[in-house]
């Protein structure tokens, strides 16, 4: 009798591997599997119910599906964009201070604290029309005697929302890339000065291609957790005013839990979770690739 | 002169523009956290004032006393929902940590096949959206009977949090020279000793740092937790936190109060590890 014997990083590795089959895989191929019948949660049997592709015919021909879908994009990008280079401008700045570098940093990281939800709330209470601080500071400075309804009208809910998201993340983005500043050497930047470059141009030339890997490692980081802002959107408008704030993950939620229906909310989710993949595998790569043009791994 | 001067009304303008820029970011990072706190000390009619009023009159700790006595403010039970939050965190970083370190000591130290390819793999399962891993999960614990369970909370944060911890600990390990765990194997431990009297002491604030993080990410999770949570016996403060909404007037003072019971804990933490979490998340991520 042979005892079978297993690779010690395969035993190693085992403990992780099973908890994320049991509770990541083996639910997502259960959804998989939903999305292709018309389960409702009301009615258990429906489960059995095959319908095919349909699930995914009408999410693709659905125009709210679509508006949500776009709407998702669009904060992504603007928001992981803003998050970038405000974050590069703050951990700039933090970085010329001569003194009280510590306080600057550990405010830096006081928006990092709060979760999703509580920024959420923050905003919530601060962009209120009636006792919110924006409205009050903008009322008692006389600027507008009226009440700007923040969260009530559609494209300034969409601001408000991208501005609490930014908010929360450009710290993330500072941190990193004022590491990242840190650990630049200084004779390339010497050489450069002494080869007569502007600041402008050995920042573009020499300090940039150095941070780009901690860029995309803030990034890869973001990106792991995009879909947190669900929880801002959730308690700030919960998709409204008339779905002018709907993401692809509060309609999920909505057509899974409110409506009932499963298989459709489980095959706009399958959509998602490949936007999802799409993003970290991306921001992956890249960090790898920029990883090599510096010559620092593997 | 006209140069020199030139040169030096620039340099001052610069060094003004800068102050103003950092102290308007600053600002802006910090005022509204800091408007949280202060409205959980004012009473409610100040706080609904109109016209608003600026400086307080009064600063009481009114919120505090009715979320903690009797049955919670406004019938919210912040008490329960804080031990739900405090075992659920606490047992799943745990967990985590334990699965992680031996994670991430399999990926800084053995080498296999296909192992970038797994570690890709692990991280895609974090990137997955909770809302859209509620769904399924949730259907599956109604059906094996844990939803609702502290168990399934800790199950699901579990998973939620290893392949982050693998990934800071493998960075962790990483720095740690393979040298020394050989030495002390041939100076006559065995590997599981090495790794105890040797590798672990080394990377050990680094994990503690991992730990930080994890229970952080179980403590603030809200999308899975709003649908995985039923009732008093597995609600966690995130899912409490909007039972202050669900009534027809918004108690925003007792908002803000519970905020600040969920912020304490999370700011004590950051502040213990801020420096090694910079130096895993860097390090971790670019010596790879």
């Amino acid at each position: 009798m042979k005892r079978l014997k297993l690779p010690p990083w395969l035993v190693l590795l085992l403990p992780a591997i099973i908890i994320l089959s049991a509770v990541v895989l083996i639910p997502l191929v259960f959804s998989l599997y939903s999305s292709f019948t018309s389960y409702r949660l009301t009615r258990p049997d429906s489960i059995f119910n095959w319908v095919g592709l349909f699930n995914y015919e009408k999410a693709v021909t659905d125009v709210k599906f679509w508006a949500a879908f776009g709407r998702t994009v669009l904060l992504l990008a603007v928001a992981l964009n803003l998050e970038m280079l405000l974050g590069l401008g703050l951990a700039l700045m933090v970085s010329k201070v001569t003194s009280g570098q510590r306080l600057l940093r550990t405010m830096m990281m006081f928006p990092m604290m709060f979760s999703p939800i509580l920024v959420g709330f923050q905003f919530k209470f601060i962009f209120n029309d009636n006792v919110g601080l924006v409205n009050n500071a903008l009322q008692s400075l006389g600027i507008t005697d009226q009440a700007i309804p923040w969260l009530v009208d559609g494209n300034l809910a969409m601001f408000s929302i991208i501005f609490a998201e930014v908010w929360t993340a450009t710290s993330v983005f500072g941190i990193l890339i004022l590491a990242g500043l840190y650990a630049i050497p200084r004779d390339p930047l010497e050489a450069a000065k002494v080869d007569g470059c502007t600041s402008l141009q050995s920042f573009r030339y020499v300090t940039l291609p150095f941070l780009m890997p901690f860029i995309y490692i803030a990034m890869a980081i973001r990106s792991l957790d995009v879909a947190r802002a669900y929880d801002i959107v959730q308690i700030m408008t919960n998709g409204g005013p008339a779905r002018r704030t709907e993401l692809l993950w509060t309609l999920i939620g909505r057509t899974g839990y409110v409506d009932a229906r499963m298989g459709y909310a489980n095959a706009m989710g399958y959509i998602s979770i490949f936007l999802a993949i799409f993003f970290t595998v991306y921001f992956f790569k890249k960090l790898t690739q920029s990883r090599r043009e510096l010559g620092m791994g593997a | 002169m006209a140069t020199n001067m030139n040169h030096r009304i620039r340099r001052h303008s610069l060094k003004g523009l800068h102050f103003f820029g950092l102290f308007s970011a600053m600002m802006v990072l910090c005022v509204p956290g800091l408007w949280i706190v202060l409205n959980s000390f004012r009473p409610t009619v100040e706080i609904m004032a109109k016209p608003p009023v600026w400086i307080p009159n009064e600063l009481n700790l009114d919120h505090y006393r009715a979320m903690f006595g009797g049955i919670g403010e406004g019938g919210v039970p912040v008490l329960t929902y804080f031990t739900n939050s405090l075992i659920i965190s606490v047992t799943s970083t745990v967990i985590a940590i334990l699965i992680g370190m031996a994670g991430g000591y399999a990926f800084a130290r053995y080498k296999f096949k296909f192992k970038g390819g797994v570690f890709v793999a692990l991280m895609v399962t974090r990137a997955v959206p909770g809302v859209a891993l509620s769904l399924p999960l949730f259907i599956i614990f109604a059906r094996v009977g844990i939803i609702d369970t502290h168990l399934g909370m800790v199950m699901a944060y579990v998973a939620l949090n290893v392949p982050f911890t693998i990934w800071l600990i493998d960075g962790f390990f990483r720095q740690v020279p393979p040298e020394l765990a050989e030495a002390a194997e041939i100076d006559g431990c065995t590997r599981w000793q090495a790794f105890w009297r040797v590798e672990f002491p080394v990377a050990r604030s680094g994990i503690a740092s991992a730990g930080i993080f994890a229970f952080l990410t179980s403590w603030n999770e809200y999308a899975l937790a709003s649908q995985l949570t039923r009732s008093t016996t597995s609600k966690t403060m995130p899912v409490g936190l909007l039972d202050f909404t669900s009534e027809f007037t918004l108690n925003w003072g007792g908002m803000c109060a519970l905020a600040v019971l969920m912020i304490i804990p999370a700011l004590i933490l950051t502040f213990l590890v801020q420096k090694h979490l910079i130096a895993g998340l860097t390090f971790g991520g670019v010596k790879g």
